[in-house]
């Protein structure tokens, strides 16, 4: 495996073993994700459509439904999030041991979707950090499967040694926010055609 | 301290010696005072069984459910408000996403209500193939419950046969109108697309061959003695119960109430159909397995009928000003642009009034009713939720339960989240 | 014939609509339901209705239902939106107006007398921005996209439980005594400061 970047120890048997370690790290890491379906609306259902028997996302690795975050990798929100969901994802995330990832799965939990509106969370990423966005309303199956490799090729360039690659907890500031507020505003504005909506007739 | 002495036996569930499904309460004895607190437990909102974001507040006894408080809401996305902002042609696509289980019945109940407002006709292709639409809707909803139930009381291979099933469902959706599970099929006066060459020839093929795997989903789970003693005698609901907390669909008539809106507030010329309305006895969770199960081969036969007698013609009806010219006609005539500039810019203008159809969805009674004030948009969006409705009645259900019947009986109702909660 | 009714109408989709006045709603409900030839047996829905035209009041909608008679109606009560909002609770003639009543207060902020356990059902019941589904709450609602975040995820939900609940589980008897008169005041707590969640 080449690693991205510079080695990290100036000892040539030392770097070649961090790769080494590295690379088997992430590769079990990577095929074995146990996903969390948190599932809530129509992507929960295409979700289902990925583990039955036609898509079998059991293929990739990803054999057994961890239903209880403390036991899986990845926590995939499939659906979209309203305001009294997003203290139960944050809890669930926080739930998770490391190393954990998070897949966004379908236009609402990546950005609010066509719901911009008072319930809606505007993105899962306001609350929890986010590392593949899958776009679709809902996505395939076939899509699903795609951001779970561009998943595993995420993992596969990550490194224990390198403290800019590690995975790190990313805590909620004191306002028990995870971005700043300007920043939530301004990725939850609406932009594009979109600004026409908000007349009532 | 709520004092509740159960009365209960031992049961021998399921199966007597001729094979046969025997109809045994579920019943175990209970010491009356073991003493002890109760225990207030928390299900959900994030837990695989149950169906979707819910949360259950359940006030045990041991074992034995006393109390079952739901909590909803937790999928809320202000549908109702966003129709405000809509015209009633951007709508159709908000309505896949509430009962996203049978999205194309539920683009059909919301283009029946505002037809009826603006009061149109459509045309007899249109209605058969809306029929068609619904019941195929009522298929892969009840795959899904059937898929979904049985993992919940334990038996796993169903699901993947129920949604292998749903699976040729898709393809069909897809082959009509692109997607697979958010299809916006309808559009207020017709549908967005007429079907194509294929699709006949493999919507027949589906009828004959889908029967086949129901029997096996029978064989595997109607006579089955763990099936039996889970599901018989648990969360039973008089019809007069029924009837009261305002339940509707396979719900309603497994507690022997013969109702069915297709039947009797007929729409899309149903009662040109020849098929039966199953109706059950005791209105426990095996009757109503019994009532989706059969409500799935009589789905069936609809379908076949529906393809016999599909008529030509157009899909959508002749009036310019609801329907979009098509776009040569639109780039090459001069009037056809207007219209198309109106619909496009405006929208459909509805006359002041309103009106509610309800229709049989897979869940029950899918009601819409639109208030119009003479704008494109209207007023007031309501869906009539039938699962949000069928849930209230779920503390009723609950109350007495072991906490392992709480999940079959809340498996039972049928309940699709974006629904109770829109 | 119908009693309490102040007027009637005629639905687009052909049903008969009829208007009740706020005091006798109960009584008229009452009188369609157990009324042998009337018998409406069987409540459909119920819902509010707030026009865009302010001059107009806001209706409380029942849609009923008599399966035996294959009949429907629609009873409509006027309120006056500068007017206190309440209705009367026909809970106790239907047991499904249980949730849908609970909805209704919910979205509109209408208050049912006599409901056995009215409390916000859809939104949760800190909710502090107001009854969604008025004319004059705007779609993205009344605070910034981060207030909302922020306010969201201190919540926290579960954390509520009714009184009822609570006293179910004969917790009523441990709770601080501060915190029993709140919740016997009908008082369903306030958003924590922030840095202060468990």
């Amino acid at each position: 495996m080449k690693t991205v970047g510079e080695v990290q120890s100036s000892n040539y048997l030392l770097a070649k073993f961090e790769n080494l370690v590295d690379w088997a790290v992430n590769a079990s890491r990577a095929n074995s994700l146990w996903p969390m379906p948190f599932g809530t609306a129509c992507c929960a259902i295409e979700f289902m459509a990925t583990a039955a028997s036609r898509f079998d996302f059991a293929r990739f690795g990803m054999e057994r439904q961890a239903f209880s975050p403390r036991q899986a990798d990845v926590l995939i929100c499939a659906g979209r999030l309203p305001f009294k969901l997003a203290p139960v994802i944050r809890r669930i995330y926080d739930q998770m041991p490391q190393p954990k990832w998070v897949i966004s799965m379908g236009a609402c939990a990546s950005t609010g979707g066509i719901f911009d509106n008072y319930s809606m969370v505007q993105g899962i990423d306001t609350i929890v950090p986010v590392d593949v966005y899958v776009p679709g309303c809902p996505p395939r199956p076939e899509g699903l499967l795609y951001g779970v490799l561009l998943l595993h090729k995420k993992i596969k360039g990550e490194s224990l040694f390198d403290h800019v690659r590690r995975r790190d907890e990313q805590p909620l500031d004191e306002k028990g926010l995870r971005l700043a507020p300007e920043t939530i505003d301004e990725i939850s504005e609406p932009f594009g055609n979109s600004i026409h909506q908000f007349r009532s007739s | 301290m709520s004092k509740r002495t159960l009365e209960l036996e031992l049961a021998t569930p399921g199966v007597d010696a001729q094979g046969h499904a025997t109809r045994v309460p579920l019943t175990a004895p209970v010491e009356p005072d073991l003493g002890g607190e109760h225990l207030l437990v928390n299900i959900g909102p994030q837990h695989p069984a149950t169906h979707g974001v819910l949360r259950l507040v359940v006030e045990l006894d041991g074992e034995t459910v006393l109390r079952c408080i739901p909590h909803v809401g937790y999928l809320h996305s202000g549908f109702e408000k966003l129709g405000e902002y809509r015209h009633y042609n951007q709508i159709i696509p908000l309505t896949d996403r509430t009962d996203y289980l049978s999205p194309m019945s539920n683009n059909v109940g919301f283009a029946l209500a505002a037809e009826k407002l603006m009061g149109i006709e459509i045309t007899p292709r249109c209605t058969v193939l809306r029929v068609i639409a619904c019941e195929m809707s009522r298929i892969i909803s009840h795959m899904v419950w059937l898929g979904t139930t049985s993992i919940d009381l334990g038996a796993f291979t169903p699901f993947l046969w129920a949604f292998q099933q749903r699976e040729r469902i898709y393809d069909l959706q897809e082959m009509w109108t692109g997607a697979r599970l958010t299809t916006s099929l309808t559009r207020v006066g017709g549908l967005m697309a007429d079907i194509p060459d294929a699709f006949v020839g493999k919507l027949r093929e589906f009828t004959q061959t889908f029967p086949k795997t129901l029997d096996e989903i029978d064989r595997v789970l109607t006579r089955n003695a763990v099936w039996a003693g889970r599901t018989q005698g648990v969360g039973a609901l008089t019809a007069a119960e029924a009837i009261n907390y305002s339940l509707s669909g396979p719900m309603l008539r497994a507690s022997g109430v013969p109702y069915d809106l297709r039947k009797d507030k007929p729409y899309l010329g149903y009662e040109t159909y020849d098929f039966d309305v199953i109706v059950g006895e005791h209105g426990d969770v095996y009757d109503r397995y019994l009532v989706r199960l059969e409500e799935c081969y009589q789905s069936n036969k609809i379908l076949q009928q529906a393809l016999d007698r599909l008529p030509d013609g157009p899909i959508n009806v002749d009036d310019p000003k609801v329907i979009l010219p098509s776009k040569t006609r639109a780039m090459s005539d001069m009037e056809a642009m207007i219209f198309h500039f109106k619909q496009v810019m405006e929208g459909v203008k509805a006359p002041v009034g309103e009106a509610y159809v309800g229709i049989e969805n897979p869940k029950g009674e899918l009601g819409n009713y639109l208030v119009s004030d003479g704008t494109a948009k209207p007023v007031r969006w309501r869906i009539r939720p039938p699962s949000f409705i069928n849930l209230s009645a779920l503390p009723k259900m609950a109350e007495g339960h072991l906490l392992s019947d709480l999940i079959a009986i809340n498996a039972s109702v049928d309940i699709v989240m974006g629904e109770v909660d829109r | 014939m119908i009693p309490g009714v102040l007027r009637e109408a005629k639905a687009r989709d052909g049903e008969h609509i009829v208007y009740v006045a706020r005091e006798r709603l109960l009584e008229t409900m009452r009188w369609l339901k157990e009324t042998p030839d009337q018998a409406f047996d069987y409540l459909v829905d119920v819902t509010a209705v707030e026009y865009r035209d302010r001059e107009r009041p806001l209706e409380v909608v029942y849609f009923l239902r008599s399966l035996s008679r294959k009949v429907d109606i629609r009873v409509k009560v006027e309120l006056d939106a500068a007017d206190e909002l309440a209705v009367d609770s026909v809970w106790s003639l239907w047991h499904g107006a249980d949730w849908l009543e609970r909805e209704v207060f919910d979205m509109f902020g209408i208050t049912f007398t006599g409901h056995p356990d009215l409390r916000r059902i859809l939104m949760w019941e800190t909710y502090a921005e107001g009854n969604p589904l008025r004319k004059s709450f705007p779609l993205r609602g009344r605070f910034s996209r981060a207030e909302q975040v922020r306010q969201a995820l201190n919540a926290n939900p579960e954390a509520h439980y009714s009184l009822e609940e609570l006293s179910i589980a004969d917790a009523g008897g441990d709770l601080p005594e501060d915190m029993r008169e709140r919740l016997k005041r009908g008082e369903r707590g306030t958003i924590p400061e922030p840095g202060s969640r468990e």
